[in-house]
């Protein structure tokens, strides 16, 4: 298995479409980036469920937790702990 | 409407032009004029006309010259206001041989030079060469409806409406996709002329004539956007305003109508543009119209209930035509070979469709309400731009972004993520409000952020030109004087109107089956007393098209001036999702075509084409997913269509052929 970074940023390499050689930092805003917009913001959320058995309340929704690959790892972390 | 071209030599000694490249190059547009095919030739120039015949059936042939046969025209469109022009150059003295509009271009041209382009209303394109001084002058409409592509090669200018006429009348012109044409279409959504997608063609600006005088060229606008400095303008009550919308609407639409010597039919969306402008039509003509109208298998996409009670509220002949996804998937190809540039939306096949059912009702010329909502403030666009700018006063405030679930009331139902996602996302640069291009930074990054699936070779080919730069330090000297709608409008204009709409959806989608489009709000009337409107009259609050919407009472059905305002749009990517994909877009999507056009990074494209093609059919794609799968298919059937092929060389048969080789110095006409 491996690690919740790695899984989380392959998702969202492989699922926006960002080439190898496109530096994305973690702690870039993918909104920012125009990586993700409102309706792949619910491909995430879709994805963090299913990937990692968690589930996201509608509260929890927030650019703070879902906006950057380390904001992501940081919240699927602190759900499992 | 019609295809003009042409080619003229920049310095003395090269051979003339043949004549079969002259037919190639009308052959190459026959779609735009399949009634009659004219071209003329002397030692240093060549001019060559596809014509569709519209105005003056029996004598308005082309090439068209003077009396002396020194001043040869060539032109595509409608010059709206001829009679009255010609009845001004008769009493100039000039005399006419034929009822076309196009004579009175030469006339006016010989009598007013390059003014006479302001005095005309109109949509057109066209050339005009000086036999004598050597002369070649191209011009274009204020807004660019219709297209006027030039290519410089081997000492010679060669300009046609089409890309494929260039590459027609001389296939040694290099065939290659732009960088930093690609770079503006994957940000605007189109290139902003003169830029091309083309390497090493460019547009004539809209607006502008541009003018070839031995080795010296230069491009000068004949008309300039104006809209009123410092709060000036238009002075009369709302009323008022509503009275002189629908007066200068009425002439348009009448104009439009009743200027052809063919029937004129219009196009019915379900909204309230076409259906007003059909509604003026209809009553000027003073008989029923035919009417036309597009509906989708896509309930979403569908306004069958607005079009038809249009129709009946109007007494037409009102025909329909069904598109599916497997449709516009069927047909996508061919849209591309017409567009002749890449687009972001699947909007114009259906748009082709729809002109097939024109013509096949035998109808050439459809008045169309394209250009309203630029000229009335009909988009969310402008309406985004107000609430983020007031925003912007108070950027802590809590209260003010909500005013956008007002625009897009889908975010007052959606989870609470997409708010807190779209409120951060509308939030950005708040503080750049004061700035031209702050209600466009949205789309425009949006749209940027596509050029992640760029190659390293195509981002280092474009990396020299920031687009957004370049457009934003190209603007208006007046412009920051104009009221901040009146910026936003111009931008949309230059970028959207004339480089998409007008293009892609319109010209190419209409000509591809010989129909000509007419468009009242595109009038230079009706433009200029809509710039002149104070916002407030336009935008009301955040009530778009205030003005119009008044001034279509009693002419239009309540429910569609009550209705929400419904974009056009078409099934996206979801046209070629799962078993919807030919075999041909498998193909251009592969790994070999994408390395081989190498404008993309082939593992990206597989990645997005992998997720378009594993989509159910009921599921809905992200605006960015269907941006890029729809992005990527076109440049890619673009880049296969007309960069490796040649285009198939047609030969036609020219009716008027006007050869000054043949017969020394003096014209011949056979």
């Amino acid at each position: 298995m491996s690690s919740i970074h790695a899984r989380v940023r392959r998702f969202i390499t492989t699922n926006f479409y960002v080439p190898p050689e496109e530096p994305l930092a973690d702690e870039e805003s993918l909104l920012d980036r125009g990586v993700i917009d409102s309706t792949g913001v619910l491909e995430v959320i879709a994805f963090l469920e299913s990937e990692f058995g968690i589930a996201v309340k509608d509260e929890e929704m927030l650019p703070a937790n879902l906006d950057s690959v380390a904001s992501l790892v940081a919240f699927v972390e602190r759900k499992r702990a | 409407m019609c295809g003009i071209g042409g080619t003229v030599a920049r310095r003395a000694g090269l051979a003339p032009p043949e004549i079969d490249a002259l037919l190639r190059m009308a052959g190459a547009m026959r779609h735009r004029g399949p009634d009659g095919f004219g071209v003329y030739r002397d030692a240093r120039a060549g001019l060559c006309h596809a014509r569709l015949a519209v105005v003056d059936l029996a004598t308005g042939q082309q090439p068209l010259g003077n009396e002396d046969g020194t001043l040869w025209v060539v032109f595509n469109g409608e010059i709206y206001n001829h009679v009255e022009l010609r009845a001004e150059l008769v009493a100039l003295g000039h005399t006419f041989r034929t009822r076309s509009d196009t004579e009175v271009i030469v006339h006016a041209f010989e009598a007013w030079g390059e003014a006479a382009f302001a005095r005309f209303n109109g949509q057109f394109a066209l050339a005009l060469w000086d036999a004598r001084a050597e002369v070649l002058v191209l011009a274009r409409d204020p807004v660019g409806v219709r297209p006027l592509h030039v290519a410089e090669h081997d000492g010679r200018v060669l300009f046609g409406s089409e890309v494929k006429a260039l590459f027609a009348l001389d296939p040694t012109l290099p065939r290659a996709l732009d960088p930093v044409g690609l770079d503006e279409t994957f940000t605007f959504w189109g290139t902003v002329a003169p830029q091309h997608v083309f390497a090493g063609v460019t547009e004539v600006r809209p607006g502008h004539v541009r003018v070839y005088a031995g080795g010296e060229v230069h491009e000068r606008p004949y008309d300039t956007p104006r809209y009123p400095v410092d709060g000036g303008g238009f002075r009369g009550s709302l009323e008022d305003a509503v009275v002189a919308v629908r007066e200068a609407l009425d002439a348009a639409s009448a104009l439009r109508m009743l200027r052809a010597d063919v029937p004129v039919g219009s196009y019915l969306s379900g909204g309230l543009d076409s259906s007003l402008v059909a509604a003026l039509g209809q009553r000027a003509k003073g008989a029923p119209l035919t009417t036309f109208s597009l509906r989708f298998a896509d309930a979403e996409y569908d306004e069958t209930g607005f079009q038809r009670s249009m129709a009946a509220h109007l007494g037409s002949d009102h025909r329909e035509v069904v598109v599916s996804r497997a449709d516009i998937a069927a047909v996508f190809p061919e849209v591309i070979e017409h567009t002749e540039r890449p687009i972001l939306r699947t909007a114009p096949a259906p748009l082709f469709l729809l002109s097939k059912l024109v013509r096949d009702a035998g109808i050439k010329v459809v008045l169309t309400g394209e250009g309203a909502d630029e000229m009335f403030a009909g988009y969310d666009i402008f309406r985004e731009g107000k609430v983020r700018r007031w925003w912007a006063r108070a950027p802590g405030s809590t209260c003010r972004p909500r005013l956008l679930e007002r625009l897009y009331p889908y975010l007052s139902r959606s989870p609470v993520a997409q708010r807190a996602i779209l409120q951060k996302f509308f939030g950005r640069n708040l503080s750049r409000a004061h700035l031209p291009g702050f209600a466009h930074d949205p789309r425009w990054q949006t749209t940027a952020a596509l050029k992640r699936l760029f190659s390293p070779e195509q981002r280092r080919a474009a990396a020299g030109v920031d687009v957004v730069t370049r457009l934003l330090s190209s603007l208006p000297a007046d412009l920051p004087r104009w009221s901040p709608l009146a910026q936003d409008q111009y931008l949309e204009v230059r970028t959207l109107l004339s480089g998409y709409l007008l293009c892609s959806q319109g010209d190419r989608m209409l000509m591809a089956h010989s129909i000509e489009g007419r468009f009242p709000f595109l009038d230079r009337e009706v433009m200029a007393l809509a710039a002149d409107l104070p916002p407030s009259y336009k935008l009301k609050v955040l009530d778009e098209k205030h003005v119009l919407k008044r001034a279509a009472l009693g002419l239009v059905p309540e429910a569609i001036l009550r209705r929400t305002k419904q974009p056009y749009r078409a099934p996206d990517a979801q046209s070629f999702a799962g078993g919807h994909a030919p075999a041909w877009a498998d193909e251009v999507m592969g790994e070999a075509a994408v390395r081989e056009a190498g404008i993309f990074d082939p593992r990206a494209v597989a990645t997005l084409w992998g997720k378009c093609r594993s989509r159910a059919p009921a599921e809905q794609f992200s605006n960015s997913d269907n941006m890029a799968v729809i992005g990527v298919l076109s440049t890619q059937l673009l880049h296969e269509r007309l960069v490796r092929r040649a285009p198939e060389p047609v030969l036609v048969t020219a009716e008027t052929r006007v050869d000054r080789l043949a017969t020394g110095r003096r014209p011949s006409i056979h």
